[in-house]
């Protein structure tokens, strides 16, 4: 510890520590203009200097470290003298134009010349003149008010790690500028504002929509709706409207955020929200009361359950509504409609990573944190687009390259996160068990495995190496494209760095034989020991804000929230007793298996809480006949969307933004959504709406506020145990938290595997159920891109968006357009066993030879993609299927 | 190996170079072959004697010859006169070096003559391409001693003994720095020269680099063995591309001799060097503005601690020093560290390079012992002020410096006493400035330089130096007042005390020192608008004196923009509306009856 003295106060802190630091733990308010804890001290604004007893001149508190016996001035004369100056000069060359500027209210340099009674320039000299650069989406860059702290050169380079942003020229005229002086839309530039978040002047400002003074707005503390990130952000409401998001520093976004969260939020007022319940009647929807809807729905759902069965019956709930709005209605289908037909799309996403993980280590949920990645020394990035799909995650992996990480990665595209990658495995979609066996091969071949921790910690070690002996890397080179040389390297920075995390997504869990990519991935993991140890682990990015929580829930056919099996006797008894009435134990319908079965007539209603199959599931042509199939079919939503249209009833849904709850991240972080405005129209909360259908089907129902259902759901599901609202008010824990006491666990199978030994199950490589042929000899697959959120019910909204990113697009390799004289930007006809659509082509060498790429987001993806079920958890091969292209 | 029995040395530095000394060392070359000479007469492409005013320069030895201002044409007769009958061509022989007749030591001149050179000491003397002629030269014997015989220790304690201080400007103990590099823990330390020489009255770096590459090497090597480095780089600006083009040479017969690289003379010690080339921006002088450069980033000084001593390239503890500051390192090491102390003063040992400029006969470089008067450099070793005009000032430290007066001329140089006064060692720079010069324009010139080069990072330096600079314009265009003096003087205390790097902190000295120094002449172009030297355009007026003037209207027809009127034989006339003040006019009247005030 050190000992120091500020302004007459003795005060001990830790070495390393600033002077600003310290003094702020005295509760000295040192002004700062080019400070950013998250970052290194800068240096440059030069307002935080203090006089220090005994130094040649006044130092800068940001970057001085205290020292023994410092004697501390934070305001003496000199001080001010030195501040004075600094904001003389800044003012010097800035507009004063406070009056009327965006920032006025929420200015930093406005606040500091106030304090320090700063009036007028008085220099009176030359002030720099830049041409505002308004032609980035959704911010204006206006260098005039520019201060140059830097910091969001810094932001962007260090912490955002895009690099779209540096200084020019120099002396007087240095500026922010991206390269050659060009516009921000012609630079790197991905929109995500981190940069807007840090400036503390006018020259960085939001474009925006609605406007609103600083001390206009209320601020409301909440989690992010797009994506498994979970961004803790503020939600800025003026008149009961959403008027702009601000970041929060916070876990596990620490202030940053990505152009969706930050930019994409006006859908929550906007024009097209659904208001008002919709009855179709006579084949036209029409508006109704919320009683005549509830009573309808009620009525019909019994009338169907008493003439075919509980089992006729089916729900999908939303891996985008709360936790609460889950729980009630899994709880609605079980204790109410008595089945467990009861899913959701984390059957599209990570079925295969709930069953693959929880068989070898008994949890199928990211084991490790997301911010741990950047304390890792090789990071092995699977099937995971990472900064388009998770772009605040990946800031963690380019930092933890800035660190000296090695980066390696393995997809069919070449994706951002190959840039400067140690080594970039373009593999084939669909051979990642070939490519794994491979690594492994090399790994047990030269004898880099963790013998120790094989031995004390895992079991069947002897099948992994039976058949990973078979895959040397020269034949795995066949199948998947990828040099054996590559295989060999990445196995070996893999196996022999200290920290070394894998990070996947869809591209291993999106196959027939989805489950077993999944087992790869986890021998690997094991096989070196790299498992519940901080920076390492086997890391599912899970898709949507809260799919990890709705499968917690038990928005899945075969298990009660906190996965208790439905077939398990005890788990029986212990819901029928907290639910009060009988449970069937008989494992339901998956997502695919319930349009099969509305298909051939099995199951006649389907109630569906916030998804959109007709955009987000393989065959659109087939989901459309399923559902038309059906007798009778519920949408809850926030939109009108593709499914809502097929509906015979419509009952609009409040948004996030208009309700409390929690979400669950995908690091299982359990954190608060919070109610910002009133209900738009009278859309209602999803789970109020369960809970009325509930009682007009006869169900008690007690749980008054989403506070009471929490603590439903933490008495029944042993990972939420300890979590209430109070607990997680400033930061969210991560399950399992096992009692009120307990702080939650940042990293999975520590001491031992959750299933006691970690399993290996070696697997072999399959082929995708469809391969390229003659008729049909491209493989398609399919993705995010940044701009969009799933099926654009959402970020469909935003006008910035939509002029980035505005249709659909197939992605496709010179050598292949050439063959077929097809030209960038041309339409041409996508065509597979399903359908056949019209898209732009892009022609591009990032993806490789045979290969095409097509967003998901559009309608015109999955009117393409193949319905292979992987066996186990039936969930479909959405990233391999074959195509044509032809031109127009 | 041939024996000669004359050499013939051509300075091959970048003053005699760009006045084709290397086309006359060809003519030499050419002319000994006409006359069957060749092997027996040698040929050396030298690096600088120091004495660039009589440049190019040859001197040809035993004698010691000193030959200035030579021209290609004059090669021919001092190979015939000189070379194969022994008769010296005298009247291109440096006046000083002749006494009755007789060549006189070059030592004994007014230039040499109170020379100390020890960084300096082979150049001009071996051929800096040449690895065996720096061996010859006792090259390589301080590393082989360190490696043989000494400990990092022992090798830390003898620079620390020396007393030697940076002499790149900041004076910081040598010694100190190398133990806390040595000290810091870490796997990977780097050494690097700093020879980003940015101040524009300075080039002994460059002088060193170009004449005894060498001993920067051995310098460094020695530096890595103290401090646990083995890998070494040196920053040298694109602009020098002699010292880039030698460094490359030197480097690669050092490692060519198993001097760098591998297990160097058998030991288990390697280091190696590698070169970084600068694009020429002052702040990158200043080291970790440098080092950032080195790793590619924008050239922009950081702020410290961490010194980097602690976290310096790749945020690895690393050693940097200047060119300069290397250079003495060998000779220390083989001398003695008390040998080094033994000379300059009790606080500022050895010698300094200074680069004299400006208004000075003797324009050149010179190596003195430390605590020699500015008078006797400016004097006796500078030959005074030519033209018989009077001593005014005198820049030390360069741009960061500060400008010291007529009372100061008696002032031991030490790195403290300049400091004191308000100006700086700095680099070494010495513009002499007389009576013609204006302090004000003196100021306005060094701030622009400062304004232009700095980096923008820091508000004081960014802003402030830009306002100096406005103020002052407004001085010399007349349109000042004496609240801008105090204008001045604060926002320099405020810029000094505030700045993030060295840069900042002295880029107000010369206008703060001549305010102090030369008030009087600020407040004569505010207050009364009259620049006393007459050099401010903005404040000068060119008249005729009617009574000398003979109306020959030479001057009226030498004005560019017809501003002179008159009749022939009567008076003439300037229309100070028109008069744009070129001083043409002034050049051209045969009877002196143009004055300007």
């Amino acid at each position: 510890m050190i000992n120091l003295t500020i302004d007459g106060v003795k005060i001990s802190v830790e070495e390393g520590t600033t002077i600003l630091e310290a003094a702020r733990l005295l509760g000295k308010d040192i002004p700062t203009l080019c400070h950013d804890e998250r970052l290194k001290p800068h240096g440059a604004c030069r307002i935080c200097v203090v006089e220090v007893e005994g130094a040649k001149s006044l130092l800068a508190s940001c970057s001085t470290p205290v020292q023994e016996g410092m004697v501390v001035h934070t305001e003496s004369k000199s001080v001010i003298e030195a501040r004075k100056t600094v904001l003389e000069l800044l003012i010097s060359n800035h507009p004063l134009d406070c009056l009327t500027c965006e920032k006025a209210g929420d200015c930093k340099l406005q606040d500091y010349c106030y304090r320090y009674d700063i009036k007028e320039d008085k220099y009176g000299g030359e002030k720099i003149k830049y041409e505002l650069d308004d032609s980035n989406e959704f911010y204006i860059c206006d260098q005039n008010k520019c201060i140059l702290c830097g910091k969001c050169v810094r932001v962007c380079n260090e912490l955002q790690c895009t690099g779209a942003i540096g200084f020019a020229k120099r002396g007087f005229y240095t500026h922010i500028a991206v390269p050659f002086d060009r516009k921000l839309y012609e630079s790197d530039c991905v929109s995500c504002g981190n940069c807007v978040a840090v400036c503390p002047v006018g020259a960085l400002t939001v474009k925006k929509r609605d406007k609103y003074r600083a001390w206009e707005v209320k601020k409301v503390r909440t989690t992010c709706s797009y994506c498994g990130v979970g961004c803790q952000m503020y939600l800025l409401v003026k008149d009961d409207k959403v008027v702009g998001v601000e970041p929060c520093f916070s876990e596990p976004n620490k202030g940053l955020m990505c152009v969706k969260g930050r930019f994409a939020y006006n859908f929550i007022n906007h024009r097209d929200r659904l208001k008002k319940p919709l009855i179709k009647k006579n084949g036209e929807f029409v508006e109704v009361e919320w009683d005549e809807a509830l009573d309808y729905v009620a009525s019909r759902l019994k009338k169907i359950k008493d003439e075919y069965g509980s089992d006729s019956i089916a729900g999908f709930a939303s891996a985008r509504c709360t936790n609460e709005d889950n729980y009630m209605f899994q709880k609605f289908m079980r204790a109410v409609i008595g089945t467990n037909n009861v899913d959701h799309c984390a059957r599209l996403c990570h079925a295969t990573t709930v069953t693959g993980l929880a068989t070898t280590f008994g949890s199928g949920a990211m084991t490790n944190s997301i911010g741990e990645l950047e304390k890792a020394d090789c990071i092995f990035i699977i099937g995971s687009n990472t900064t388009e799909t998770h772009p605040v995650t990946a800031t963690y992996i380019k930092r933890a390259k800035l660190n000296g990480a090695k980066i390696i990665v393995a997809d069919p595209r070449e994706i951002e996160l190959t840039k400067g990658a140690d080594v970039f495995m373009q593999l084939k979609p669909g051979t990642n068990v070939a490519l794994l066996n491979a690594m492994m091969n090399v790994i047990i071949e030269e004898g880099l495995e963790d013998k120790k921790f094989i031995e004390e910690r895992c079991e069947n070690f002897e099948e992994l190496v039976e058949i990973v002996k078979q895959y040397t890397p020269e034949k795995v080179e066949e199948i998947t494209g990828v040099k054996a040389e590559l295989i060999k390297e990445a196995a070996r920075l893999y196996a022999m760095s200290e920290k070394s995390s894998i990070v996947y997504s869809m591209g291993i869990t999106q196959h027939s034989s989805g489950v077993e990519h999944v087992y790869s991935v986890a021998n690997l993991a094991m096989l070196c020991g790299k498992i519940g140890k901080e920076g390492c682990g086997v890391n599912p990015l899970r898709g949507q804000n809260n799919v990890q929580g709705a499968c917690d829930m038990g928005c899945l056919p075969d298990v009660f929230p906190g996965y208790q099996k439905v077939f398990v006797k005890e788990n029986l008894e212990k819901f029928e007793g907290a639910w009060g009435v009988k449970l069937s134990d008989k494992v339901g319908l998956t997502v695919p298996e319930v349009f099969k079965a509305a298909h051939d007539g099995k199951v006649k209603a389907l109630y569906i809480m916030g998804e959109n199959p007709m955009v987000s599931d393989p065959d659109i042509k087939h989901v459309e006949e399923a559902l038309n199939s059906l007798e009778f079919l519920v949408v809850q939503d926030i939109f009108l969307t593709d499914t809502a249209k097929l509906a015979d009833v419509v009952l609009p849904a409040a948004s996030f933004a208009e309700k409390d709850g929690t979400f669950t991240n995908s690091e299982r972080r359990v954190q608060r959504v919070r109610r910002a405005i009133n209900s738009v129209g009278e859309a209602r909360e999803d789970w109020r709406i369960i809970k009325e259908l509930m009682i007009r089907l006869g169900y008690e129902c007690s749980l008054n506020s989403s506070k009471d259902v929490m603590e439903e759901i933490s008495k029944l599901t042993p990972q939420y145990r300890g979590i209430d609202y109070e607990r997680i008010e400033e930061k969210g824990l991560q399950w399992p938290v096992l009692d009120k006491n307990h702080s939650g666990t940042p990293i999975l199978h520590v001491e031992k595997f959750a299933r006691g030994k970690g399993l290996f199950k070696p697997a072999h490589y399959k082929a995708a159920a469809e391969t390229p042929d003659s008729e049909y000899p491209l493989i398609l697959t399919t993705g995010r891109v940044l701009y969009h959120y799933h099926t654009m019910t959402m970020t469909g909204k935003n006008e910035g968006l939509m002029n980035i990113v505005g249709e659909p697009f197939v992605e496709i390799n010179p050598m292949n357009a050439s063959k077929l004289g097809i030209k960038d930007g041309e339409m041409v006809e996508v065509t597979s066993r399903r359908g056949s659509v019209k898209v732009r082509a892009k022609v591009t060498e990032r993806i490789e030879e045979d290969v095409v790429f097509m967003p998901f987001h559009f309608k015109e993806a999955n009117t393409l993609t193949n319905t292979a079920l992987d066996e186990v958890t039936k969930e479909p091969e959405l990233k391999v299927c074959t195509v044509r292209i032809n031109r127009l | 190996m041939a024996f000669y029995r004359s050499q013939v040395l051509v300075c091959g530095g970048t003053g005699c170079t760009s006045s084709d000394s290397m086309k006359i060392l060809e003519k030499f070359k050419e002319e000994v072959k006409k006359h069957n000479i060749e092997n027996e007469i040698e040929i050396v492409r030298t690096g600088c004697f120091g004495l660039c005013e009589l440049g190019p320069v040859v001197i040809v030895y035993p004698e010691g010859a000193f030959y200035s201002r030579v021209q290609i044409a004059d090669v021919e007769e001092i190979v015939a006169e000189h070379l194969v009958k022994g008769r010296p061509v005298t009247r291109l022989l440096y006046t000083e070096t002749i006494d009755e007749g007789r060549i006189k030591s070059l030592n004994e001149t007014g230039f040499y003559k109170k020379q100390e050179r020890i960084a300096l000491r082979n150049c001009g003397v071996i051929d800096p391409e040449n690895i065996d002629e720096y061996i010859a030269f006792d090259g390589y014997k301080a590393l082989a001693k360190v490696l043989t015989t000494m400990t990092p220790e022992q090798v830390i304690e003898e620079v620390k003994k020396s007393g030697l201080r940076g002499r790149g400007g900041g004076g910081f103990p040598t010694g100190l720095k190398w133990e806390l590099t040595a000290k810091s823990k870490a796997d990977q330390k780097y050494v690097v020269c700093n020879a980003d020489e940015g101040d524009p009255g300075a080039f002994m770096d460059r002088s060193i680099l170009e004449g005894d590459p060498h001993s920067v090497l051995e310098a460094m090597t020695i530096a890595g063995y103290a401090i646990g480095a083995n890998q070494g780089y040196i920053y040298v600006r694109a602009e020098y591309p002699i010292a880039v083009q030698r460094l490359k040479v030197a480097i690669k017969q050092a490692r060519e001799y198993g001097l760098l690289g591998k297990n160097i003379f058998g030991t288990d010690f390697s280091f190696d060097i590698e070169i970084r080339l600068g694009a020429g921006a002052f702040v990158c002088g200043e080291e970790t503005a440098l080092m950032n450069s080195i790793e590619g980033r924008r050239g922009m000084p950081n702020p410290k601690p961490p010194f980097p001593a602690q976290s310096g390239l790749w945020e690895k503890p690393t050693l940097i020093n200047n060119v300069e500051t290397y250079a003495n390192i060998p000779q220390i090491i083989v001398r003695g560290g008390e040998w080094f102390a033994s000379k300059g003063t009790e606080k500022s040992k050895g010698t300094k390079v200074f680069a004299l400029g400006g208004k000075i006969t003797n324009t050149g470089l010179v190596e003195v012992p430390m605590g020699i008067t500015l008078r006797e450099v400016i004097y006796e070793i500078g030959g005074g002020i030519p033209n018989g005009k009077k001593f005014k000032a005198v820049q030390t430290g360069g741009p960061s410096g500060g400008c010291l007066t007529a009372e100061h001329l008696d002032t031991p140089i030490e790195y403290d006493t300049l400091t004191a006064l308000g100006s700086m060692m700095g680099s070494g720079g010495m513009i002499v400035m007389d009576e013609d010069t204006c302090m004000v324009d003196v100021a306005r010139f060094y701030l622009d330089f400062t304004r232009d080069e700095s980096c923008g990072k820091c508000t004081p330096c960014r802003i402030g130096t830009k306002r100096m600079l406005e103020i002052l314009d407004r001085i010399v265009e007349g349109k000042g007042t004496l609240e801008d003096l105090d204008k001045l003087e604060e926002l320099g205390k405020q810029i000094k005390a505030a700045s993030l790097c060295g840069l900042g902190q002295t880029a107000p000295n010369p206008v703060l020192s001549t305010l102090k120094h030369f008030r009087d002449e600020y407040i004569a172009h505010v207050v009364d608008k009259k620049c006393p030297a007459g050099v401010c355009q903005a404040l000068l007026q060119y008249t005729i004196i009617e009574e000398k003037c003979k109306g020959c209207s030479l001057c009226a027809r030498q004005c560019p923009v017809n501003a002179i009127s008159g009749q022939v034989k009567s008076p003439f006339k300037i229309d100070q509306d028109k008069c744009i003040k070129c001083g043409a006019c002034l050049d051209k009247c045969p009877f002196k009856a143009i004055v300007k005030k």
